[in-house]
């Protein structure tokens, strides 16, 4: 009863999110909104006996990934999106996707529905820290270590994109304005002296 | 009356607890704050806050009061509904991992040696029977999380939105600038931070923080402080880095940036970052003891008490709170003895020593541990 209630608060809470995610034109303001839809999921995942995975969703998602996209966002400084006329042709390809998304959810409803009702258990093992990370370890080992080594390519190349030029050093650029204002300075004063 | 007491109970229960901790944390906080003036004017050769009530004890108030009753000013050209948000964010995420906290160990029967006196009364007797039942092995937790040490880190990264946003919504190149530089600061040092606990959590075998500090109650020489040095010094820089104190508090330089990302907010709005501030200290006071310090572990303690009685509680819990006291001195020490770094020196600090420091530390825990085991 009470898990129901609070389900259909985080549930509605997330889809309001949603909606201003993608009503918005502020990007900020559609950042802030994903942040919200994580949070709500997460509240989702705890009533779902899940507190793991629950709280790794908030670690990384909302506390690590969201705040790398808002530091860009703030960073690039990004005007109000205006509607574009040329992209019209994807108010059909958004809607025929939703409908393929809503026609999912509706199979997967049926799909449970008829599936023999049983509640969750609260002591079950299944979405506890250690058997999470047994299954991960042994069962699903090789899938880790693919996600694990497309991490460190995406790293690596990160960093050669990033890294164009070798950065010169701070006090190198110190050193420099400094020779040039005192050029500057000489020059003065031998205007000045004659 | 039975079926309204069992309806009530848990309800009552938790609004207590959550009244007591939150209201505790809040006066420690504010205290922490009194203190900080004191001991700062000390080292400094000063008096220190000294006019409201006696020694000042009542300055907290007093400024609570001010701030309060301040002009409430709000920039013309913020983005108003972010500049609203940013200071609920910044404390909420300050206040929430409270309900975690360890604040002593398990009650065994807190209420039994009333149950005898009251037995015969007609309807309370029967009721308080009934209450000293549930409170049997009573944690001394608002919530019992099984990952609290995740639900700690996790809420308090999200608390980075606070400040990032406060810095882009006030429409001011300071506010920008301290709110970039603080959560860049943020995002660095938490990878370290993170990095830090799992040394622990190996040890442990838990990320419960209650489970953590049981895992040291044998002895002092269990204390995680010890086989975790290195990670106990990485943690505690990374703290101070994470709350932007000194020597780490960039986002607020004066020198060069003002008030950093709240240099736009005045009255009560700048009071929630204040206290956010402090909060977040105190959090990282609580994890810093927890993780490695034992917690409320008192060595000898149940020789004289017997575990889980209300006197072995009450001194656990003060030794508690004593040692979060001890790091929340330190803190001011800290303030009042050493300068502030440099920007790029900070970011290569956290990233060129000491997250490599932690990473090698895991390393090395990783592989103690399999030996031990095997």
């Amino acid at each position: 009863m009470v898990s129901t209630v609070l389900f259909f608060i985080f549930a509605g809470f997330a889809i309001a999110c949603g909606i201003s995610l993608v009503y918005h034109r502020n990007p900020l303001y559609s950042a802030i909104s994903l942040v919200g839809v994580f949070l709500s999921l997460s509240c989702i995942y705890i009533t779902l006996a899940a507190p793991f995975i629950a709280a790794v969703q908030v670690l990384i998602y909302a506390g690590a990934i969201m705040v790398l996209v808002v530091f860009v966002i703030m960073l690039l400084n990004l005007d109000d999106d205006r509607p574009r006329k040329s992209l019209t042709y994807l108010y059909g390809i958004g809607g025929g996707l939703g409908l393929a998304l809503l026609a999912n959810a509706f199979f997967v409803y049926y799909a449970v529905s008829r599936v023999p009702n049983h509640e969750v258990n609260t002591d079950e093992t299944v979405g506890r820290t250690l058997s999470i990370g047994q299954s991960m370890y042994t069962e699903y080992l090789l899938p880790v270590e693919i996600v694990g080594v497309m991490l460190l390519m995406a790293i690596i190349g990160g960093v050669v994109l990033a890294r164009r030029l070798s950065q010169p050093q701070l006090e190198l650029v110190v050193d420099e304005e400094l020779d040039i204002r005192n050029e500057k300075e000489e020059k003065d004063d031998f205007r000045v002296s004659f | 009356m039975e079926s309204v007491l069992k309806t009530a109970f848990p309800f009552v229960v938790y609004a207590v607890a959550i009244l007591l901790a939150f209201q505790g944390v809040l006066m420690i906080v504010a205290y922490t704050v009194l203190a900080e003036r004191k001991v700062l004017g000390w080292m400094q050769g000063r008096i220190g806050p000294n006019r409201v009530g006696p020694w000042g004890v009542l300055q907290p108030f007093a400024d609570l009061l001010k701030f309060i009753f301040k002009e409430d000013l709000v920039p013309d050209k913020s983005t108003k509904f972010v500049y609203f948000l940013a200071p609920l964010i910044a404390l909420t995420c300050a206040l929430m991992p409270i309900v975690v906290y360890p604040f002593g160990p398990r009650l065994s029967d807190p209420l039994g040696w009333l149950v005898p006196y009251v037995a015969n009364w007609p309807t309370i007797g029967p009721a308080i029977n009934w209450v000293a039942l549930q409170a049997l092995n009573m944690p001394l937790t608002v919530a019992h999380i099984d990952v609290g040490v995740l639900f700690v880190l996790g809420i308090t990264s999200v608390g980075v939105y606070g400040i990032a946003l406060a810095g882009w919504s006030s429409n001011s190149k300071y506010s920008l600038m301290g709110g970039l530089r603080s959560s860049a600061q943020m995002i660095s040092y938490e990878l370290a931070m993170g990095a830090s606990v799992l040394g622990v959590v190996m040890l442990a075998g838990t990320l419960d923080l209650n489970g953590i500090i049981e895992a040291q109650t044998k002895s002092p020489f269990k204390w995680f402080i010890i086989p975790q040095i290195i990670g106990f010094f990485v943690f505690l820089i990374s703290a101070f880095a994470e709350t932007n104190r000194v020597p780490f508090d960039l986002p607020e330089a004066e020198t060069e940036l003002v008030a950093g990302f709240h240099t736009e907010y005045s009255a009560l709005k700048f009071a929630l970052f204040f206290m956010a501030e402090y909060v977040n200290m105190f959090t990282v006071s609580v994890m810093c003891t927890v993780l490695f310090l034992g917690g409320w572990y008192v060595p000898g303690l149940s020789r004289i008490f017997e575990v889980g009685s209300i006197p072995y509680a009450l001194i656990s819990h003060l030794v508690f709170i004593g040692k979060i006291c001890a790091f929340l001195f330190l803190y001011i020490w800290v303030r009042g003895t050493l300068p502030r770094f440099r920007f790029d020196q900070l970011m290569n600090f956290g990233w060129k020593f000491l997250l490599p420091v932690a990473i090698g530390n895991v390393i090395l825990t990783v592989v103690i541990v399999y030996f031990l085991n095997s």
